[in-house]
């Protein structure tokens, strides 16, 4: 077989078996609550009947391995259990056929949203970062260079709901060009969908920007005292022209890399900034069903999170063996 | 999309702008190097530079109150951004100055080949530390001390719903904001900094032992660290503190959240630790100390913690940021530091309705603001020392 293909296998084999134990992880860290959610909404005056009868309605009778067994069962097929909130409100009401909402239900369109954010933020944030990057190489140590050092580093190290604040403040209050608030509906057009998504994006581009643009930055400049530079250079080529068909290719790998990195950044970024501007995604379900203590929710929601995490960082990983011509053909 | 003309005339402009002062730079010189070999892109972005320069002078003295009396709230704004950058710039100047002149000749020099950006950071460390250790001296009332007006408004001036007695105003229950301010100091970067101390204790210890003991323990840690790894940190100890909540609550949950912080970072310290002392178990001296018969305590802390200070110390800066942002964005979504402890994240949280005044009240608007910035500035400093530390001993150069 294709030494690439067999060292892409493992990767993804790991990446599996890695999913497959985080899983185990999640369960058990939610199942070391003491009580259950029956009690916790029954309160101090729960008759034992009603208790057991709650128990028996969420599957919690059951023993930890069972359960667990059938919550993967479920996810692998997409059905991610009941939302404990929903279903108590359904059995609050008295009606409990067909009002109760699945996690699935729950988590869809939220999911959608926040890939849509993050697709956005990545449109913008990557092409912005590698051209930033290249000039930095193109001009560096001049004051070009030195601003956009220190502003990119400004922002990295910035808390994100600072610059969300920032912002709003200048690109919301002061001067009402886009909306602060993210309220996105499902029949939405995509312009408009598109305007209400690009104030948390631009905030997710500033975060993700600068770790990429050093990358690339620190990438060309390593490159550039190579021989074949060198001999590009004496040829009377443009700099430009160097750096972009010379340098630039054979700094791909590490760039591929750190921007794979990055996206999965996005990952736990996202959260505190859907919250900042209440964009409908799953980062905002995620911090609502910690605070109600939703435990099938939370488990979901880490579950999505923890495998597009390992996935992103399984692409970096294959990205990177692929663009390496000493892996690609081994002697 | 009105402003699409706009743009693209100005680009026009600008790249004639352009054209014509490498043309005088061509001119006045006698075809100096430095304009004959300038490309136009280059030449553009000269005078773009220059133009927003001029944009910001011009803006800075625009009147910052209309004749009817109301502020406005842009230029207020523009002009406190830029006090604040010439302010800090000026006074990390004048700082490396003191640095250059008094202390020894080893300290001295360190200050003369300190870029300024590194001294800005060094003067706000100090700064922070120093209303870290003395806020119970410094704010002029007790962080939990409620008073019976809410929401008194920043500035101090009674004619405009003010108090003397609260420069910064109060907050939405009473509570004095220039005092909870300066205890924050005292806890959000204590307790971040007690979480990376811990962080380290734990990580450093168990790299260590793995890289001397290897084997079974190696592989065990090793794939432990791995998996708490695959999960996004954020998450992970989002996750942790809901299963804690159900048992403690308030000062304990804080507590609570110091633990589950340092136990997820020390699986980055962990890896360090661990590859740092790999190198180190091969040398002689550690041969000669296990054939004298040593025991592992003796290795781990005096052999190997030693000689392994260095590139720890840099990673301890590094993780101090990441535990520093990862608890404010805690205790911004409200599950980190708990009240009645003052802690910027949460203030920034509470407070942050009032960014939409900001264009009738600029000074309430700024109050969130200046609890996010406090965050951002230790971060921004923290950040620009260590890069300034790793630039200097790796020397990336061209």
């Amino acid at each position: 077989m294709n030494p690439v293909i067999k060292i892409i296998l493992q990767r993804l084999a790991l990446g599996l078996l890695t999913l497959f134990i985080v899983s185990i992880v999640i369960f058990t860290a939610v199942n070391m609550l003491p009580g259950d959610f029956a009690e916790a909404i029954l309160g101090q005056g729960a008759t034992p009947e009603a208790v057991a009868a709650i128990r028996r309605d969420l599957g919690l009778d059951q023993d930890p391995v069972t359960r667990y067994l059938q919550w993967l069962a479920g996810a692998l097929q997409g059905d991610l259990g009941n939302s404990f909130a929903q279903a108590n409100f359904a059995s609050f009401v008295g009606d409990d056929s067909g009002v109760r909402t699945s996690v699935a239900q729950q988590i869809a369109p939220r999911f959608a949203n926040t890939m849509f954010l993050a697709g956005v933020t990545a449109a913008i944030a990557v092409p912005f970062a590698v051209t930033l990057g290249v000039l930095a190489a193109l001009y560096r140590n001049s004051v070009f260079d030195k601003v956009a050092n220190v502003s990119t580093l400004t922002s990295i190290s910035s808390p994100e709901f600072f610059l969300a604040y920032v912002l709003i403040l200048f690109l919301a209050v002061l001067n009402p060009l886009l909306p602060s608030l993210s309220n996105i509906y499902a029949d939405m057009g995509f312009g408009e969908r598109l305007q209400k998504t690009l104030l948390p994006a631009l905030t997710l581009t500033l975060v993700v920007t600068a770790h990429m643009m050093r990358m690339t930055r620190a990438a060309i400049i390593n490159l550039l005292a190579s021989p074949y530079i060198e001999m590009a250079r004496l040829k009377g080529i443009k700099p430009m022209r160097v750096i972009v068909h010379h340098a630039l290719p054979n700094a791909l790998a590490p760039i591929i890399n750190v921007i794979a990195l990055n996206l999965a950044y996005l990952i736990t970024g996202v959260v505190v900034v859907e919250v900042v501007f209440v964009y409908p995604g799953i980062g905002q379900l995620f911090v609502d069903s910690v605070k109600i203590r939703d435990i099938p929710v939370v488990q979901a929601c880490c579950l999505i999170f923890a495998a597009a995490y390992i996935l992103l960082n399984l692409t970096a990983d294959i990205l990177s063996i692929l663009s390496n011509p000493r892996l690609r053909h081994p002697k | 999309m009105s402003s699409v003309p706009w743009i693209l005339g100005a680009i026009v402009v600008l790249l004639a702008g352009g054209w014509i002062m490498r043309l005088a730079g061509q001119k006045l010189t006698g075809n100096k190097p430095f304009f004959r070999d300038m490309p136009l892109a280059v030449a553009f972005g000269y005078v773009l530079g220059a133009a927003l320069v001029l944009f910001g002078i011009w803006f800075y003295f625009q009147p910052a109150v209309t004749q009817d009396g109301v502020p406005v709230a842009s230029v207020q704004f523009f002009r406190w951004a830029v006090q604040g950058v010439l302010i800090g710039a000026a006074a990390a100047y004048l700082f490396r100055l003191v640095g250059r002149v008094v202390g020894t000749a080893g300290s001295r020099k360190v200050f003369r080949q300190m870029p300024l950006t590194a001294a800005f950071g060094v003067l706000v460390i100090l700064i922070y530390a120093f209303l870290a250790i003395f806020a119970p001296a410094l704010a002029p009332h007790g962080q939990e001390q409620v008073f019976g007006q809410a929401n008194i408004v920043p500035g101090g001036n009674p004619a405009l719903g003010g108090n003397p007695d609260f420069p910064l105003g109060t907050d939405q229950i009473g509570r004095d904001i220039l005092s909870r301010l300066i205890y924050g100091a005292q806890n959000t970067v204590g307790i971040a900094f007690a979480t990376t101390v811990l962080a380290f204790v734990l990580g450093g210890t168990f790299g260590f032992l793995a890289a001397t003991l290897r084997g079974w323990m190696d592989q065990a840690l090793s794939r432990l660290v791995d998996v708490l790894m695959a999960i996004p940190s954020l998450i992970f100890s989002l996750l942790l503190i809901t299963v804690a909540s159900a048992w403690v609550s308030g000062f304990g949950l804080t507590v609570a959240m110091v633990v589950i912080i340092a136990v997820i970072d020390s699986t980055r310290v962990f890896r360090l630790a661990r590859a740092v002392g790999m190198n180190i178990v091969v040398m002689d001296y550690i041969e000669a100390a296990k054939l004298r018969g040593e025991g592992l305590p003796y290795l781990i802390f005096r052999e190997i913690l030693p000689n392994a200070t260095a590139p720890l110390l840099a990673e301890f800066g590094l993780r101090f940021c990441f535990v520093f942002l990862t608890i404010s964005a805690l205790s911004f979504l409200g599950l980190g530091i708990q009240p009645p402890l003052a802690d910027w994240g949460t203030m920034v949280k509470d407070l942050s309705a009032f960014i939409n005044y900001a264009s009738f009240a600029p000074l309430a608007a700024s109050v969130p603001l200046l609890a996010a910035g406090a965050i951002a500035l230790l971060t921004v400093a923290v950040n620009f020392v260590v890069d300034w530390m790793l630039n200097r001993s790796s020397g990336l150069k061209d």
